[in-house]
């Protein structure tokens, strides 16, 4: 069990570091795009790694079930909602960095 | 350890409040009352309230915040200015305020074994509730019998939402052609992942339904679920499809029928000889009566709570419809 306890707390440390930075890059990135990126990588990445030292805890037993139909949902949901919220957010007319940068330009010239 | 983890879940309760007075752009202040209501239920967890929990973020976290979005739809999502001076009502609320946090000083400490609250009735459902109910999850022997009245009175409250906001919206339902297509038409990503994850949320509202008994769960957070099934097929495919699934007519006779249900245990209780809602009538066997008793009525709960959470959002969003157009 020592093994098992030592690899789940290296994947619970990864999740929390994709957690955390994906938390910064919320913050820190420039434009829209980019920051739905970090945060889609909070609940894809992080979420597998923290589900699996979770999962790794666990005596398998329906626990062990429950969260790895956790995880699947996530899996499904969370791609999909970072899809949409990207998508609908082109659709609005939200421009990525490049996009707005060219088009300053060219109302400058 | 466990303190840590309550200290920070109710600093992060502070901030998340303190966001919601001071922005002024609506859209935000739903979300965060959104995170609000996890947050509570994160707390509720560390204090092993798990049916409290399911109920707050079910409820608190996922349909009101999709009505209260329905809601920004129809109202705008800017914050009016406000011109009165706020002097008055901070003097209100800092008295108030003090008044509470004094009468806090009188309480007894925070889980002490001799509480007023541990040495009442809590003992008694304890102790007796596996004899005379049987359920294994005490939480919805208390809600279902013994608080039978109460629930009964819940869900007439849920019912009379429905009435006021119905009365005051109404559903417009409109005819095919004029209706306007769901934004989400081209989401060919959205349409697949709804129908494949659709008939899974309905299938764990059913669980969490039939297995209140056992574990956390029951009638209101499972008619939730329910409703947050057919909202998210409403928002991807549009209304008049989820009108012709789940007619706006049909739901309102289904809010009416589970209180309806309800009552009427309580009245064949009556008919039994007992009194009103008491379950060790329905059947030769007492324990078996309970357990018939409870899941009767758990359902109603769940019917008229799925049928009034999905007709608030019928009435708000065809009204959302109505206003786009013009």
């Amino acid at each position: 069990m020592f093994v098992l306890d030592i690899i789940s707390a290296i994947f619970l440390m990864v999740g929390v570091f994709f957690g955390l930075s994906g938390a910064i890059g919320l913050f820190r990135f420039p434009d829209f795009f980019t920051r739905v990126h970090a945060a889609s990588v909070t609940d894809s990445i992080a979420a597998i790694f923290i589900i699996g030292g979770l999962l790794l805890q666990t005596s398998f037993d329906l626990n062990t079930a429950k969260l790895l139909f956790i995880l699947l949902f996530l899996m499904i949901t969370s791609p999909t909602a970072s899809h949409a919220l990207a998508k609908s957010a082109r659709h609005g007319g939200q421009l990525s960095l490049s996009e707005s940068k060219t088009g300053q330009k060219e109302s400058a010239q | 350890m466990a303190e840590l983890i309550d200290l920070v879940l109710l600093g992060m309760l502070a901030i998340t409040a303190i966001g919601v007075i001071v922005l002024k752009d609506l859209f935000a202040v739903v979300m965060l009352f959104g995170i609000y209501s996890f947050l509570s239920a994160l707390i509720f967890v560390s204090l092993d309230a798990v049916d409290v929990a399911f109920t707050e973020a079910s409820v608190g976290a996922g349909i009101s915040t999709v009505l209260m979005l329905g809601t920004l739809a129809l109202t705008g999502r800017k914050e009016k200015e406000n011109q009165h001076s706020s002097l008055l009502p901070l003097l209100v609320v800092l008295i108030t305020g003090a008044a509470l946090i004094y009468g806090t000083l009188d309480m007894p400490p925070f889980g002490a074994a001799d509480n007023p609250v541990h040495e009442h009735v809590a003992p008694r459902y304890i102790e007796e509730s596996p004899k005379e109910v049987g359920l294994p999850n005490m939480v919805t022997s208390v809600l279902a019998s013994y608080r039978g009245f109460d629930t009964l009175g819940e869900t007439v409250v849920v019912f009379a939402a429905a009435v006021g906001v119905l009365s005051l919206l109404g559903v417009v339902r409109r005819e095919e052609d004029d209706a306007p297509e769901s934004g989400l038409k081209e989401h060919r990503v959205l349409h697949v992942v709804a129908k494949l994850i659709i008939p899974m949320i309905i299938l764990f509202a059913l669980y969490v339904q039939f297995h209140g008994d056992f574990g956390p769960g029951g009638g209101f957070q499972a008619g939730v679920i329910a409703a947050a099934a057919f909202i998210l097929y409403a928002l991807v495919y549009g209304l008049p499809l989820a009108f012709r699934v789940v007619s706006p007519k049909f739901l309102q006779v289904m809010a009416a029928f589970g209180v309806l249900l309800y009552a009427s245990v309580g009245l064949y209780s009556m008919s039994q000889g007992g009194q009103f809602l008491d379950y060790n009538k329905l059947a030769a066997d007492p324990i078996a009566g309970q357990h018939y008793g409870i899941i009767i009525i758990e359902l109603g709960v769940g019917i008229t709570v799925f049928a009034v959470m999905l007709s608030i959002f019928y009435a708000f969003g065809s009204q959302a419809e109505r206003s786009n157009i013009k």
